[in-house]
């Protein structure tokens, strides 16, 4: 049994912020497969919960008239690596869905409770964070949308505010058209691990040129980061494999990795140069490249 | 807040109503209220599959699902795989290739094989042992579990 004290389910999005005004203390379930196994290890105790589950819709992966695709919060990793609209558009983040947990997990764990739960180590928040995602959010005091790189706060927060949902992941049109990329996981295990390095990269190249290059990292510092600094010295430079070895050493300037049981800051410094070369090499390669070694 | 939430499912083809308390897990309502015994409770936070059911046809970890969100859903436990006493393609298949031994794991492999035949798509060797990695198995190295597997989805 878990330590559970009440559960509200509503059906619409209305109602469910209507439950969480009056009642703040609610903790939001999406697919359970964290917040669940927190009440289980007692890291979580007397729970309220609100669960989103009952709210149609809210798994809808669908591109408005825009360009821009929007990500139901709930949709599940597995619904997302299954999604033609993804693999066409976002093959990063199909690549990202399919390396969370094991395919049980994938058929329960949602996107939108990954990203909010602010786990450094979620597959999805590097490639949401590459591929420029912003977030949106609602409230009694209505919508906003902020950049996904503004919603972390530090380990294991985000800056949910009180009584707000995050409903739909948002990817401008900008942000994925034309691009090639490249996630890479590094794990102990391939399959049931959590990632002791996230690597993902998103870029356009024109005459065998970085026009555009996008690198973000998870677990290289206390929450997913970008590295600005190898991504403008990547700009106008050619893909060649000295110049990709140059944006990897460049990257580890941008971490700030730290000893932890699972890794050393040495090893992960030395994963951070090494898989950005491999994933940059990777995207150059898929973008019709040739593969430089 | 009540404790108790009355609900509706269908297990192994057959409707079920009752009230379960909000606390339980589906893996708790179906051993210890349904009797559906060959629901395995493993590590119990979803890592190692033996407490694996099918909802609507997808493979489930069902200790970290609240029984109450089964309420209108379709679940398939091992129980229900053979039919009228004959053994499904998947069970015969992991007879054939040995694939059980202390059989903990069994129940929830043979579900998540179940759920890959039933996409009618192929598999890659690649792709089948990243469709099953979500079950630890102690006993076989995995070899004759993945024989079983694969034999199935070229049969």
């Amino acid at each position: 049994m878990y330590d559970i004290v009440g559960i509200e389910s509503p059906d619409t999005l209305e109602a469910a912020i209507e439950m969480l005004s009056n009642n703040p203390n609610l903790k939001i379930i999406a697919g359970g497969t964290d917040v669940l196994v927190q009440m289980r290890n007692g890291a979580l105790e007397e729970i309220a919960l609100l669960s989103l589950r009952n709210i149609p819709g809210m798994a809808d992966i669908r591109i408005m008239d825009n360009g821009t695709i929007s990500i139901g919060a709930m949709a599940t990793f597995a619904e997302i690596f299954r999604s033609s609209i993804i693999n066409e558009h976002l093959p990063v983040l199909s690549e990202a869905a399919v390396s969370v947990g094991g395919p049980q997990i994938r058929n329960m764990a949602t996107i939108g409770g990954n990203i909010c739960n602010g786990a450094v180590s979620a597959d999805s928040a590097t490639t949401l964070f590459a591929y420029n995602a912003e977030l949106k959010l609602l409230s009694r005091e209505g919508e906003r949308t902020v950049p996904i790189e503004e919603f972390y706060a530090g380990p294991g927060k985000v800056n949910l505010q009180p009584a707000e949902i995050l409903t739909a992941i948002l990817i401008p049109e900008t942000g994925y058209r034309k691009t090639s990329g490249c996630y890479i996981k590094h794990s102990t295990r391939k399959a049931m691990d959590i990632a002791m390095l996230g690597v993902s990269v998103v870029c356009k190249t024109a005459g065998g040129k970085f026009t555009d290059v996008r690198i973000a990292l998870g677990v290289a510092a206390p929450v997913p980061i970008r590295c600005r600094e190898a991504e403008a010295y990547a700009i106008g430079k050619e893909t060649s494999s000295e110049i990709i070895r140059e944006i990897g050493r460049y990257a580890v300037r941008a971490s700030r990795a730290r000893d932890s049981w699972r890794a050393s800051k040495a090893y992960r410094e030395h994963l951070i140069e090494v898989l950005v070369f491999r994933a940059l090499k990777e995207a150059v390669i898929r973008d019709g490249g040739e593969d430089i070694g | 807040m009540d404790n108790y939430e009355k609900i509706s499912m269908v297990v192994n083809g057959k409707n079920y109503s009752l009230e379960v308390d909000i606390r339980e897990s589906l893996l708790e309502v179906l051993r210890n209220r349904l009797h559906f015994t060959g629901v395995k409770q493993g590590c119990s936070v979803g890592e190692c599959g033996a407490c694996t059911v099918l909802v609507e046809g997808l493979p489930v970890n069902s200790c970290i699902y609240l029984a109450v969100w089964a309420n209108g859903k379709r679940i398939t436990t091992i129980e229900g795989i053979s039919k009228a006493g004959e053994l499904s393609r998947v069970q015969q298949a992991f007879v054939d290739e040995g694939a059980v031994q202390c059989g903990f794991c069994t129940p929830g492999l043979v579900l998540t094989a179940t759920a890959l035949t039933q996409t009618g798509r192929k598999y890659t060797d690649e792709e089948i042992k990243r469709e099953i990695s979500g079950h630890l198995c102690r006993c076989t190295g995995y070899n004759k579990i993945f024989n079983a597997v694969k034999r199935v989805l070229n049969e």
